[in-house]
């Protein structure tokens, strides 16, 4: 998902605490800043948020390699809006890891060393205007599939974040699927191009939601805590159900030869991501990854002028103030 | 010049002020020196593309010829663009991309004010929705200059450059022609050199403010809202801006 491969912390706490707390959690209570909380809690939840948060944040990067592209006036209005929603998302999410302690400037700068990562799917490029709308309609909608399980999760700010969130990702979902169905109904140029970015996204759209549950170390432990609501593998079948009868409505021929309705499990079957290849990426090999993250660390450090430039005025401006008084 | 052979110059020229600045604005997108400018330029940007559909859509109809906003925004080389130089240039350091921001913004606000009154009841509408939009714009750009003018060593230094550079491209937006004078003839927007007083002291406070001066000097480069000579940047920006729709003819996207 924009949070993948989460490691969660073991906690060394006093029993009858830890009980306490997991109690308050199977009593489907939300967890506030203030509250106790187990320490591998906080980290797993600094680590997920976080995470998430750098997503949206570097998510940016293959959309707005389009904005300078789009082919009318309207589908670049949708597209800038759709991406200042991410850079917003990108805002709460950063506020509520810091309600856990740790600052926003310290989690970009974990970031930018390597040491915190961002969701596979933004390793991979866009190469034609229909990848536009398949990361709405598919990157949006695998986000959703989870992030509308994550509204029930324990820590209260991350679960109105999510509430929040999710919102603004249907309505992306719609805009990038309306996108790619005037293509899919368009010239056999654009049915091309429609075709070529659902071939090219579907697996990664798939492995957003992590390796399979019986290979996921961590997944146990923050079921427990509620960080995680449901298993890697259940929201990549619902993903999987809602989106095959769309890709028929749009006439473009499946992505996979393994889909197949199977009656009973009442559920499609599909065929597995290559998992060393998602490995690869999430190691760093992606074919973008180098590239996403030169770019945010140039934004970074020739911003870093801009940002001294405006802390320096503004303490000038407080001082003035003070003496004013 | 007949009335709307005038006005439909002028609505290029008030449509491709936007349509240009915007989407120069709109190549920033995640590269902003912070989250919260990445948030602002995309939403200037939106604007300003919002802006454009109704100068552009509005200029199309008074044109007459079936062409829609997106048939002037796309399909026009650039010699047929109406956009002030200032909003062609590139976007520089983030200090050049703000202080162009502010320029435009300021003589923006003064225009759009009195467009409002515009005895084209098309023109006050779209100017009265644009003036919401542009009074924020230039409230948080103002901002900026002044924040940086005035931050440290380095960001007034680049700042002063970044203004040093603009300044001779401000004169142009005050120009006039006979498009300016049936238009002014007609009550439909003001002498252009009406906005100046307004303008010089809008800049002037914030200059004061930001610790920059304006440059000595009173050469105008000028040629962009006439079209008779653009600069280089502007081809650049039109290969990309128009590629999809020149690639693809005739698709509906
Ligand atoms: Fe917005
Ligand atoms: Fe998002
Ligand atoms: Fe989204």
């Amino acid at each position: 998902m924009y949070a993948q491969m989460i490691k969660s912390e073991a906690s060394n706490e006093d029993p009858a605490k830890l009980e306490a707390f997991q109690a308050r959690i199977d009593a489907g209570e939300k967890i506030e800043p203030r509250d106790w909380m187990p320490e591998g809690y906080r980290k797993t939840l600094i680590r997920q948020i976080g995470q998430h948060a750098h997503s949206e944040v570097v998510g940016q990067l293959p959309e707005g390699n389009w904005i300078t592209r789009a082919p009318t006036l309207e589908r670049k209005a949708i597209l800038l809006a759709k991406v200042q929603d991410e850079a917003g998302h990108g805002l709460y999410l950063y506020s509520a890891a810091e309600t856990l302690g740790v600052s926003r400037d310290e989690l970009i700068e974990l970031l930018h060393e390597g040491k915190m990562k961002y969701s596979s799917i933004f390793n991979y490029p866009t190469l034609n205007w229909a990848d536009i709308g398949a990361v709405g309609w598919l990157v949006d909608g695998a986000a959703i599939v989870n992030q509308v399980a994550l509204q029930r999760t324990s820590y209260g700010p991350y679960s109105r974040a999510m509430v929040r969130i999710c919102k603004e990702e249907s309505f992306h979902a719609r805009q990038g699927y309306d996108a790619i169905r005037a293509m899919a109904f368009g010239t056999p140029a654009q049915k091309r191009q429609a075709q070529d970015a659902l071939d090219r996204l579907w697996f990664p759209a798939l492995m957003m939601f992590g390796p399979s549950d019986a290979e996921s170390v961590h997944s146990e432990q923050s079921m427990a805590w509620k960080i995680k609501v449901k298993s890697n593998d259940e929201l990549r079948q619902q993903f999987v159900d809602q989106t095959i009868p769309q890709i028929e409505y749009l006439g473009l021929d499946l992505p996979d030869p393994g889909i197949t309705w199977n009656e009973d499990r009442g559920h499609y079957d599909f065929s597995e991501p290559d998992w060393s290849e998602f490995f690869n990426v999430i190691k760093g090999n992606g074919p973008c990854n180098v590239d996403r993250m030169a770019d945010r660390k140039a934004a970074w450090d020739d911003g870093a002028w801009v940002r001294d430039g405006l802390l320096a005025h503004a303490r000038k401006k407080q001082a003035a103030n003070l003496a004013a008084e | 010049m007949t009335r709307d052979e005038a006005l439909f110059e002028f609505l290029l020229r008030m449509g491709d002020n936007t349509l240009i600045l915007g989407h120069r604005v709109s190549e920033w997108c995640g590269h902003s020196p912070v989250l919260e400018e990445d948030i602002a330029l995309a939403n200037t940007a939106l604007d300003m593309i919002g802006q454009t559909q109704l100068w552009l859509g509005l200029a199309g109809e008074v044109e007459g010829k079936g062409r829609s906003a997106d048939d002037l925004a796309f399909r026009r080389d650039a010699w047929d663009f109406r956009n002030v130089l200032l909003c062609e240039l590139p976007n520089g350091d983030f200090g050049q991309t703000l202080m162009r921001q502010f320029l435009y913004d300021a003589w923006s606000l003064g225009m759009l004010d009195r467009l409002k009154t515009s005895s084209e009841a098309r023109v006050a509408e779209i100017a009265e929705k644009a003036l919401k939009e542009v009074t924020y714009h230039l409230e948080r750009s103002g901002d900026t200059v002044i924040g940086l003018g005035d931050g440290t060593e380095e960001s007034h230094t680049r700042m002063q450059k970044a203004l040093d550079y603009l300044w001779p491209y401000v004169g142009e937006m005050f120009e006039k022609d006979k498009v300016d004078e049936v238009m002014i003839a007609a009550g439909i927007a003001p002498d252009p050199a009406d906005l100046r007083p307004r303008y010089d002291e809008t800049v002037s406070r914030v200059f004061a403010e930001a610790t920059l001066t304006i440059p000595d000097g009173s050469y105008v480069h000028k040629g962009g809202r006439t079209g008779r000579m653009h600069t280089e940047h502007l081809g650049h920006l039109l290969t990309s801006m128009q590629w999809l729709q020149r690639a693809y003819p005739g698709a509906a996207w």
